[in-house]
C-alpha cells in the first residue's frame, strides 16, 4: 500500500518550481528585476573581494575622468571620482555595504517585528495589550529623525546603523503581523485544529504563519528599498557610514562638491539606488499579485497568452 | 469622541516622555555631554565651566530632574549660535516647514488621488501602466539624488532656477517639486490599489445597476470607501516633511527645521536639536488627531 | 414582436478564465411579462444570473464575452443600446436587488441619500426625491423613516437591509424588478416577510419580477412560471406546478428528489439507553450579554440530536461550548463521567480524540496550504499513539474510501475539489481520530441541495457503521427532518422545545417552533399554495 501510492513531492515540486516562473515571466518587468537584483546580489558578495584593490587605487591622472571614455579600460566606462579611482569599481565594492545594512537592518526589524506581533495577535493576555503600545511609541516618530537623533549620540557605526533601521521599521512587521494574527486565528481551519488538540505552537507555526509569511514577504521587499534609501540619506547627511568604507549614498554625498562639474561622480551611485529600489518595489508588486490567489489570474492569464 | 482623543493623547504623552528620557540618558551615558553641547574645538577650561554653570557634576538624578523641570516649562536653554532662547529659533524655522509642508501634500494628494482612481478604473490600459510606472520610479529615486540632478540640469546647465534660498516665488520650484515625487509615487500606488477594490465592489455593482453615471461611480461611490487606506499613508507622509524634510532643506540652503537640526547636529547647539525634536513631536502628535478625525468624518462605521 | 415585457433570445457568456473560456451560458432564451413572477432556478456555477448581469450591463469586458444573442427590452436589443441610453433604463426601467444587502449597499452613506441618488440621476428634483425617499421607506416598512433615512446601512438588521434596497430599486416604479438570491442570508422567518413585501408591491406596480434562486421553496411560494439552469443552459421551462409534478428533464428529477424534508422521520427510540453525554445549566455570557442560558439536554449512543434556530439563537454557540472553543460561563457536561467543561488542558488533550467538529464551511475549515494528506495525517501528528507512521498513508486511503473519495486525491489541494468533496474531506479528517461524537455546525448549509443529500446520506452511513453520535445544528428545518432522531428548538440563547422529531414537527408545543415551521417553504407549490390560501383565510378571519 505504501509504495503503490507516488510519493507527493517528486513530481509536484518541478511544476512548482516552473509554476512560479512562468508567472514570473508574465510579468516582463518582475523579470527584469529579478534579474537586476541578482547581479546586484552577486556584486554585493563577490564584488570587494575581485575590485577592491582596483576601488582604492589612486589616480591622480584619471581625476574627475568622464564617462564613456573607452580608452582607459572598460572599469573607466563610468568615468573616476576626485582621486582618480574608477566609479564602476567602486559602485561594485559599495554594494556590499549598501546590501549589508539594509538586508541586516530588514532581516532584524522582520524577525523581531513579527515574533512580537505573533504573540500580540495569538495571546489573549496582557502582552495583547502593551506590545501594539510599542509599536505607538516608536511610529509617533518619523524613522529618519529618530536615526537622525540616535546616531548623532552613538558612533556611526555597521552595527549601530542597521540597529537602528531595525528598530524603527519593527512597527511595520508588528503591526502587519498583529493584525492578520487577529483575523487567522479565528478562521475555521485553525478552530478544527484546535478541535482535534492541536498545541498552540503547532496552531502558530503549521496553520498561522504559512498563511501570514508571504504578506510579510512582500513588506520585507518594499521595506528593503525603504531602508535602503533611508540608509543613503543618513550617509548622505554624514551621519551615516564613515569614509573609508563607502555606500553608495555615500558616493552621492562626495559627488555633490562637484556636482558642477563633473555631475557623473554623484548621478550613477544614485542610478545604482533607483535602479536597485525600483526592482524591489516591482518585485514587490509581482509577490503581491502571485501571493494572492484572488489576483493570480491576472499573472497566469498572461504566462498562457506568451507561451 | 473626546474619549477617544484623550487615549491618544495620554498615548502620545508616553511616547514624547520615553523619548525625552531616551534623549537625555544617552546624551549623559555615552561619553563626554560637554561634547554635545559646546563646539568640537572648546578647550578643556572652557568645558569645564560649562560643566560647572548647567550643573552637569551633579548626580545624574539631580540632572534628570532639573532637565525635565525645564522642558515642563519649555525652557530648552539658548541656542550657542544664535545667542537667543532656543525656541524660538525652532519655531522661527519650523513656520518655513509647515508652509513647504503644507504646499507639497496639498499638491500630493489631490494628484495622487486624480491620477490613481483613473489608473483604477480601467487595470491594465495604457494610462494605468504608464500612471503605474512612473509611480514606482517616483517612490524609487532618492531625494537627495533628484535634488542633485534637478539643480545640474535647471539650475546650472538651463540656469532657469536658483539653487538655494528663499527670496522669490522661484526659489520654492525646486524644493517642492523633489519633495513632491516619492510621496506622490507611494501614495499613488496605494490609492490604485485601493480604488481597485473599491471598484470591483458589491456597492458599486449596485449603483451601476441604478443608473449612475461612470465619473460619480469613481468619485463618489468608490473614492469615498478607498480613501479610508489612503488617509494613513497621506498622514505618514506629511508627518515625514513635518519632521523637516531634511535633505531636501539642506541641499536647497531653505531654512526650515530639518536643515536646523542638521546644522545643530553638526554645529553641537544641543539646546535646538532638543527643542526642534519636541516642536516637531508635538505637530506630528496634532497631524494624527487630524488623519484620526479624517477617518471619523468620512467613514460613519467608526465611532471612537 | 413587441409581445413580451422582457425577452432574452439565445444569449450565449463567456468568461475568459485561467483553465480557458468558460461558457457560463449557451442559448438561453425566456421572456418576462408584466405582473408576472418568473425564477430562474439553479445550483451554484449553472450560469443562473448571467443573464440578469447581461441585461444590467453589469458584465465586465474582459473578461467577459456576449458571444451571441439578444435582450429584447419592450422590443428593443438592451445589448444594441448606447450606453446613455442602457443607463437612463437602468434603476428606472429595469432595476435589480441582490443577495447579501450589506455588502451592496455603500456603507459610508446614509441610506436616505442612497434612495434619492436613484430618484435624482433619473431627472426627479432633489426636494421631490427628499420627500418620496420618506414615503418609500414606510412603504417598505422600515419603522421610523425620516431617522432611519439618516442612518448608515450598518445600523439596520439583514433583514431590513434588504427592505432598504427593494425601496431603493423601486424608486422609480420601474417595469422589471430582478431579484438575485434576495433571500438567501436571512431567516425563515425574514425571509417570508421579503417574500410577501415583493409580492404585495409586485400587486401595486404591475412590474414583472425576475426572481433568481437555488432555493425550490423560494419558488413554489411566488413563482408563476420557472427556468431551470443546469451548467449554463435552460434544461427545462413551464409554470411552477407543472414543473414540480411532472419534471421532464432527468436534472429536473434529481433536484426535486434531493429536496429535502420528504423522507421517511426517524422513529421515536424506544427502550432504555444510557445517555453519551448529558448537558445541564450551559451558560455563556458576553459582559451582559447572554449569548445562551440554561441549556439541557442529553446526547444518547449512536442518536442524532439536532439543533435548529434562527441567528443569534445561541445554537453555535453552545456547540463551541461543549468544544471549549469558548470557555462556558457556567453548567456541565458530563462524558463518561467527567465533566468537559470542568477538565484542565492536558485531560482535554486526551478528550478531544472522542469529540469532533465539522464545520460549515469547508473552504475556509480546511487549511489551504495543505495537501488532504496532510489535513487527514494532522490527527495523528497530534495524536501519535493512535496510528505509528508507517500505517498512515493506508488509514488515509481507507478513510478517503470511506467518505466517497479515492486514495488518489491525497496529495491534492483543497482548492481542486468542490464544495460537496470538501466537506467530505473535512468528515474524513474528523474520523481519523475514531471520536464517538461528532457535532457539525450548519455542516451542509453551504453545499447545494444535491450535494447536501449526499452528504447527509454519508453522514447516516457512518452513523450506522461506526456507531456515531451526532450533534447537527442547522436552520434548515427540512433537513433536520430527514436527519434526526431528536430536535432541539432555539430562540434567544434559550433552548424553547425540545422532542423526538416526530413529535417537533407533527404536534409542536410552542408558538416559536410553530412559526418556524410556518415560515419554512415547501418545494412543493401546491403545498405552498394551500398554505397562502390558510394564511389568508387566517387574517381575513382575525
Amino acid at each position: 500500500m505504501t509504495t503503490s501510492v507516488p510519493r507527493p513531492k517528486a513530481d509536484a515540486e518541478p511544476t512548482a518550481v516552473r509554476a512560479v516562473l512562468s508567472m514570473l515571466w508574465a510579468d516582463k518587468f518582475a523579470t527584469v528585476a529579478v534579474i537586476f537584483l541578482a547581479v546586484v546580489l552577486f556584486c554585493a558578495i563577490f564584488g570587494p573581494w575581485l575590485l577592491d584593490a582596483v576601488a582604492t587605487k589612486q589616480n591622480l591622472r584619471g581625476r574627475n575622468a568622464p564617462p564613456f571614455d573607452f580608452t582607459r579600460g572598460w572599469l573607466f566606462w563610468l568615468g573616476g571620482d576626485a582621486l582618480g579611482r574608477p566609479l564602476l569599481a567602486r559602485i561594485v565594492v559599495a554594494a556590499q555595504n549598501t546590501m549589508m545594512v539594509a538586508a541586516g537592518a530588514v532581516a532584524a526589524s522582520m524577525v523581531i517585528g513579527s515574533a512580537l506581533g505573533l504573540i500580540a495577535g495569538y495571546s489573549r493576555g496582557r502582552a495583547s495589550q502593551i506590545i501594539p503600545r510599542l509599536a505607538d511609541v516608536i511610529m509617533s516618530f518619523p524613522s529618519l529623525l529618530l536615526a537622525v537623533i540616535v546616531l548623532y549620540m552613538l558612533e556611526p557605526s555597521v552595527t549601530n546603523i542597521i540597529l537602528v533601521l531595525a528598530i524603527t521599521r519593527i512597527p511595520v512587521y508588528l503591526r502587519t503581523t498583529r493584525a492578520e494574527v487577529l483575523e487567522v486565528r479565528e478562521r475555521m481551519f485553525v478552530q478544527a485544529a484546535r478541535v482535534m488538540g492541536a498545541s498552540d505552537t503547532r496552531i502558530i507555526f503549521r496553520h498561522i504563519l504559512p498563511i501570514v509569511m508571504p504578506t510579510l514577504l512582500t513588506i520585507a521587499t518594499l521595506d528593503f528599498a525603504f531602508v535602503m534609501l533611508a540608509e543613503s540619506s543618513l550617509s548622505f547627511l554624514g551621519i551615516g557610514i564613515q569614509a573609508p568604507e563607502i555606500t553608495w549614498g555615500l558616493m552621492v554625498s562626495q559627488g555633490r562638491p562637484y556636482m558642477t562639474n563633473a555631475w557623473w561622480l554623484s548621478f550613477w551611485p544614485g542610478l545604482a539606488i533607483v535602479l536597485t529600489t525600483l526592482s524591489l518595489n516591482l518585485l514587490s508588486n509581482w509577490l503581491r499579485v502571485a501571493l494572492d490567489p484572488t489576483q493570480r489570474w491576472r499573472l497566469e492569464m498572461g504566462a498562457r497568452k506568451n507561451g | 469622541m473626546r474619549k477617544f482623543l484623550g487615549k491618544r493623547a495620554v498615548a502620545s504623552a508616553v511616547s514624547l516622555l520615553l523619548l525625552i528620557v531616551m534623549v537625555f540618558f544617552l546624551s549623559r551615558l555615552t561619553g563626554d555631554p560637554t561634547q554635545l553641547y559646546l563646539p568640537v574645538d572648546a578647550s578643556l577650561e572652557a568645558r569645564e565651566k560649562f560643566r560647572e554653570l548647567h550643573g552637569l557634576n551633579d548626580p545624574l538624578m539631580v540632572q534628570f530632574g532639573r532637565y525635565v523641570v525645564d522642558l515642563a516649562q519649555l525652557d530648552f536653554g539658548d541656542s550657542i549660535r544664535k545667542a537667543r532662547p532656543a525656541l524660538d529659533v525652532v519655531l522661527e524655522a519650523f513656520k518655513w516647514t509647515l508652509a513647504l509642508a503644507l504646499i507639497t501634500m496639498a499638491l500630493v494628494t489631490v494628484a495622487a488621488i486624480v491620477v490613481g482612481s483613473l489608473a483604477a478604473f480601467r487595470v491594465g490600459g495604457l494610462f494605468d501602466r504608464v500612471a503605474t510606472f512612473f509611480s514606482l520610479i517616483g517612490a524609487s529615486a532618492p531625494d537627495f539624488w533628484i535634488a542633485i540632478v534637478a539643480i545640474v540640469l535647471f539650475s546650472v546647465n538651463l540656469g532657469w532656477l536658483p539653487t538655494s534660498g528663499t527670496g522669490t516665488i522661484w526659489h520654492w520650484i525646486l524644493p517642492i517639486s523633489v519633495l513632491f515625487i516619492r510621496p506622490f509615487g507611494l501614495i499613488l500606488q496605494v490609492v490604485r490599489g485601493a480604488m481597485i477594490t473599491a471598484l470591483s465592489s458589491a456597492y458599486v455593482k449596485t449603483a451601476r445597476a441604478k443608473g449612475v453615471r461612470p465619473r460619480p461611480v469613481i468619485f463618489v461611490h468608490a473614492l469615498r470607501n478607498g480613501m479610508l487606506p489612503v488617509i494613513t499613508v497621506i498622514g505618514d507622509q506629511a508627518a515625514g516633511m513635518l519632521n523637516g524634510a531634511v535633505v531636501v532643506e539642506t541641499i536647497f540652503g531653505f531654512p526650515g527645521v530639518g536643515k536646523l537640526m542638521i546644522d545643530s547636529i553638526l554645529q553641537r547647539d544641543f539646546a535646538v536639536v532638543l527643542a526642534a525634536i519636541m516642536v516637531t513631536a508635538i505637530a506630528i502628535f496634532l497631524m494624527n488627531i487630524l488623519i484620526d478625525i479624517a477617518y471619523a468624518v468620512l467613514d460613519p462605521r467608526i465611532r471612537y | 414582436m413587441a409581445d413580451h415585457l422582457l425577452e432574452v433570445r439565445n444569449l450565449s457568456v463567456t468568461f475568459h478564465t485561467v483553465r480557458g473560456p468558460v461558457h457560463a451560458v449557451r442559448n438561453v432564451s425566456w421572456h418576462l411579462d408584466r405582473g408576472e413572477v418568473l425564477a430562474i432556478l439553479g445550483e451554484s456555477g449553472s450560469g443562473k444570473s448571467v443573464s440578469a448581469a447581461a441585461i444590467m450591463d453589469l458584465i465586465d469586458c474582459p473578461p467577459g464575452e456576449i458571444t451571441s444573442g439578444a435582450c429584447l427590452f419592450e422590443g428593443r436589443d438592451l445589448l444594441k443600446m448606447g450606453v446613455e441610453e442602457r443607463r437612463a433604463i437602468n434603476g428606472k426601467r429595469i432595476a435589480m436587488i441582490f443577495q447579501d444587502p450589506l455588502s451592496h449597499l455603500n456603507p459610508v452613506y446614509s441610506v436616505g441619500w442612497q434612495i434619492e441618488e436613484t430618484l435624482v440621476i433619473h431627472g426627479t428634483p432633489k426636494a421631490k426625491a427628499q420627500t418620496e425617499t420618506l414615503a418609500l421607506l414606510a412603504k417598505v416598512g422600515i419603522p421610523d423613516p425620516a431617522g432611519s433615512a439618516r442612518k448608515y446601512p450598518h445600523q439596520f438588521s439583514g433583514g431590513q437591509r434588504q427592505r432598504l434596497m427593494i425601496a431603493m430599486a423601486l424608486a422609480l416604479r420601474p417595469d422589471i424588478l430582478i431579484a438575485d438570491e434576495p433571500t438567501t442570508a436571512l431567516d425563515v422567518t425574514v425571509q417570508a416577510q421579503i417574500l410577501a413585501l415583493l409580492e404585495t408591491l409586485q400587486h401595486e406596480t404591475g412590474m414583472g419580477l425576475l426572481l433568481i434562486t437555488h432555493d425550490l421553496g423560494v419558488v413554489a411560494e411566488v413563482a408563476d412560471r420557472v427556468v431551470v439552469m443546469n451548467a449554463g443552459e435552460i434544461v427545462e421551462q413551464g409554470t411552477a406546478a407543472d414543473v414540480y409534478a411532472n419534471p421532464q428533464h432527468p436534472y429536473t428529477k434529481r433536484l426535486i428528489g434531493a429536496a429535502p424534508g420528504k423522507g421517511a422521520m426517524a422513529p421515536d427510540r424506544t427502550g432504555k439507553v444510557v445517555p453519551l453525554l448529558e448537558v445541564t445549566g450551559l451558560r455563556k455570557s458576553y459582559g451582559a450579554f447572554a449569548a445562551l442560558q440554561d441549556a439541557s439536554f442529553t446526547l444518547e449512543e449512536g442518536e442524532t440530536v439536532a439543533i435548529v434556530g434562527e441567528s443569534g439563537s445561541g445554537k453555535s454557540t453552545l456547540a463551541k461550548c461543549l468544544l471549549r472553543l469558548e470557555e462556558p460561563t457556567g453548567g456541565k457536561a458530563i462524558y463518561k463521567g467527567r465533566d468537559l467543561l470542568a477538565l484542565s488542558p492536558v485531560e482535554l488533550y486526551a478528550m478531544r480524540r472522542d469529540i469532533q467538529m465539522v464545520f460549515q464551511d469547508p473552504t475556509q475549515s480546511l487549511n489551504p496550504r495543505m495537501s488532504v494528506y496532510d489535513l487527514i495525517s494532522e490527527a495523528w501528528v497530534i495524536h501519535p499513539d493512535i496510528l505509528p507512521k508507517v500505517r498512515w498513508r493506508a488509514r488515509v486511503a481507507e478513510l478517503l474510501d470511506q467518505v466517497g473519495l479515492t486514495p488518489e486525491h491525497m496529495h491534492r489541494y483543497p482548492h481542486q475539489f468542490s464544495g460537496g468533496q470538501r466537506q467530505r474531506i473535512a468528515i474524513a479528517r474528523a474520523l481519523a481520530l475514531e471520536p464517538r461524537i461528532i457535532v457539525c455546525d450548519e455542516a451542509v448549509s453551504a453545499l447545494d441541495v444535491s450535494i447536501q443529500a449526499q452528504v447527509i446520506d454519508l453522514l447516516d452511513g457512518l452513523r450506522k457503521r461506526l456507531g456515531l453520535s451526532y450533534i447537527f445544528i442547522a436552520h434548515d428545518l427540512p433537513v433536520v427532518r430527514d436527519f434526526a432522531d431528536r430536535v432541539i428548538v432555539m430562540q434567544g440563547g434559550r433552548i424553547v422545545e425540545q422532542g423526538s422529531v416526530r413529535q417537533i414537527f407533527e404536534a409542536p408545543r410552542e408558538a416559536y417552533t410553530r412559526n418556524l415551521l410556518a415560515a419554512s417553504l415547501d418545494p412543493d407549490p401546491a403545498v405552498q399554495a394551500a398554505r397562502r390560501k390558510a394564511r389568508l383565510t387566517e387574517s381575513l378571519t382575525a
